[in-house]
């Protein structure tokens, strides 16, 4: 160090300048080799996410016909809300979203509750519960459509020899979304179980027993410290829930013949905006739709920040 | 983990009850879930009649195992499963190379914008996919700047599965827990940024690669819109969407044992994996 600062002391200026040259080299070949790191995964970026984005939010305002592109402002979404699928397809949205947090938020956790009290059996339990979620979804709902059938399918047998009442339900227009919700349920409610489960475990076993000692029964302890303690795994997985119920498609595409259900029972938002791009190839009126879905789940991601801020503080 | 407490007080806890609990448990779970699994492969086994029979049978009356040989041939499955095994593994390939580079980059070697570059990857974690499926459509038809047309080839599924904010989130702050110090004495003793991701960084990494391997490949394999809509030539097809495509055509018992057959591989794949698919779950999702 001394003899460096002596002879800097000597010639400086030269030095420096060659320091400052050999510095800005170093950084600039440190960042070429960082950002050649970087490019492949960029690129596909840019491809496949970004660009995608621009074009959805481009071409919602605008209209391809004959291979020419127009600005037409706001006559796409005019034309979409107009349809007469158009509130039909959001209240059967609604009601899908609905059912499957009825039954995809509830069940899952009260199923890890339950698990998580045995002693045996464990992973024999979860890897049933989590199965369903490995196989191919078309293979799962093929099956389920030859499960719903009225005729020939052994859920209605079942109920029939339990003296129950059958039902139509993939062909009936008022059960078709129960039953695509409860195959949607059986499909994916492993990998929420097990994110609960996991959570679960994760409680001090003292404040059972303090809850215990200030006499709260068996209900009181799941209220006052099961939930409360769960409480960010439950609302996140709650806000993703929405979001990922608001998309669905497969569920219905697969189980009701192309989506739409008897007298459009099923007929779901994402189901209008794949009909209009490859069914119409009318791409203009499919953007905007996907715009306006953004727009409301990107809406109930801000509901859910400010409340969870608001539990926060 | 058995021994910690849990809501009901172990001391308190009446055998009997229990007992009874975990029986009503493990056979609800049973029927519910292995249940439909039995019907699949046993609604493969019936005869064309006995398939459509009222009232139906719960177990198939006279075997006919020459279903699954048919549905093998007639639906060309063979064609699928190889179609979907080298879509699986190419994507699995251009996301490690591709992500667990620009992971490395993003956490190590640090270039000039990395930090916004990073905050665009994870801003599409926002967006739901299922919004973007037609001008991504768009995109693969008419690849900006070069005009390819990536409809028909295996690109259109692999160079999109490397765009996954996931996997470089994973990554990335997996990467960031390697000690700095390990990577300076590797550079002291000359070894390029290249040399040490392949012989001191991933060799560190191998749980996060697991658990992002195993995602690429469940991802690829489950995936159902895309590739119907990338790969819209038949023999290109992949299992989830030829079976669907042909799924009109063909009688019920016969579609049932193609379904059967599609989903062994799955199957085995998860209960080999099981624990790491279960634990990449967990660690993965909602930590930190």
């Amino acid at each position: 160090m001394a003899v460096a600062t002596a002879s800097s002391g000597t010639d400086a200026p030269p030095a420096r300048a060659a320091d400052r040259a050999g510095a800005l080299r170093r950084s600039v070949q440190r960042n070429l080799t960082a950002h050649g790191f970087l490019i492949g995964a960029v690129l596909c970026f840019a491809c496949f996410q970004w660009y995608p984005m621009v074009r959805e939010v481009i071409m919602s305002f605008q209209k391809a016909k004959a291979g020419r592109t127009t600005w037409v402002g706001l006559h796409n979404l005019d034309q979409i809300v107009h349809d007469p699928s158009f509130w039909p397809a959001w209240r059967n949205t609604a009601e899908f979203t609905g059912l499957a947090l009825l039954f995809g938020f509830a069940l899952p956790f009260v199923t890890a509750v339950v698990m998580n009290e045995l002693r045996h059996a464990r992973g024999y339990l979860r890897i049933l519960v989590y199965l369903p979620v490995m196989l191919p979804p078309v293979s799962s709902l093929l099956l389920f459509k030859y499960l719903y059938n009225p005729e020939y399918g052994p859920i209605n047998r079942s109920l029939q020899l339990l003296h129950l009442p059958t039902s139509g339900w993939l062909q009936s227009p008022d059960m078709a979304m129960l039953a695509v919700v409860v195959a949607s349920t059986w499909m994916n409610m492993g990998s929420a179980t097990l994110i609960y489960l996991a959570a679960l475990q994760n409680i001090p076993g003292e404040l059972y027993e303090a809850a215990e000692l200030d006499g709260a029964g068996l209900l009181r302890r799941v209220w006052h410290v099961t939930i409360p303690q769960t409480r960010l795994v439950l609302s996140l997985m709650l806000m993703l829930q929405i979001v990922a119920t608001m998309q669905v498609f497969v569920e219905p595409f697969i189980l009701t013949n192309g989506g739409q259900g008897v007298e459009g029972s099923t007929t779901t938002v994402v189901y209008l905006i794949y009909q209009y791009a490859f069914n119409f190839s009318n791409y203009g009126a499919a953007c905007a739709l996907g715009l306006l879905l953004l727009l409301v789940l990107a809406g109930f991601s801000v509901i859910y920040v400010r409340l969870n801020r608001r539990l926060e503080s | 983990m058995s021994d910690t407490r849990t809501l009901v007080n172990p001391a308190q806890l009446n055998r009997t009850l229990y007992r009874a609990t975990l029986i009503l448990v493990v056979a609800a779970f049973t029927l519910a879930f292995l249940g439909p699994l039995y019907l699949l492969v046993t609604g493969g086994l019936k005869g064309t009649t006995e398939s459509i029979q009222t009232p139906p049978t719960f177990y198939p009356h006279h075997i006919e195992a020459s279903n699954y040989s048919d549905a093998w041939t007639r639906l060309n499955i063979a064609h699928l499963l190889l179609n979907t095994l080298w879509y699986a593994f190419g994507a699995l390939a251009f996301q490690l190379v591709l992500d667990v580079a620009a992971a490395y980059s993003l956490s190590k070697l640090r270039p000039a914008l990395g930090n916004a570059i990073l905050g665009l990857m994870l801003a599409t974690l926002m967006i739901p996919a299922m919004v973007l499926v037609v001008p991504q459509y768009l995109t693969v038809l008419d690849l900006p700047l070069i005009h390819q047309n990536l409809l028909n080839s295996p690109w259109a599924i692999w160079l999109p599965s490397v765009a996954n904010a996931f996997n470089i989130y994973l990554l990335k702050r997996f990467f960031d827990s390697v000690p700095q110090e390990l990577l300076d004495s590797a550079a002291i003793d000359g070894a390029g940024p290249l040399r040490t991701l392949l012989s001191i960084v991933l060799p560190m990494s191998r749980p996060i690669i697991g658990v992002v391997s195993i995602f690429a490949l469940v991802n690829v394999w489950k995936d159902f819109l895309w590739p119907l809509l990338a790969e819209p030539d038949p023999t290109r097809q992949t299992l989830n969407a030829g079976i669907y495509s042909l799924s009109l055509g063909v009688p019920e018992n016969v579609l049932i044992a193609a379904s059967a057959i599609s989903a062994v591989p799955t199957v085995v794949f998860f209960l080999i994996f099981q624990r790491n698919i279960m634990s990449g779950l967990t660690a993965g999702s909602l930590k930190g």
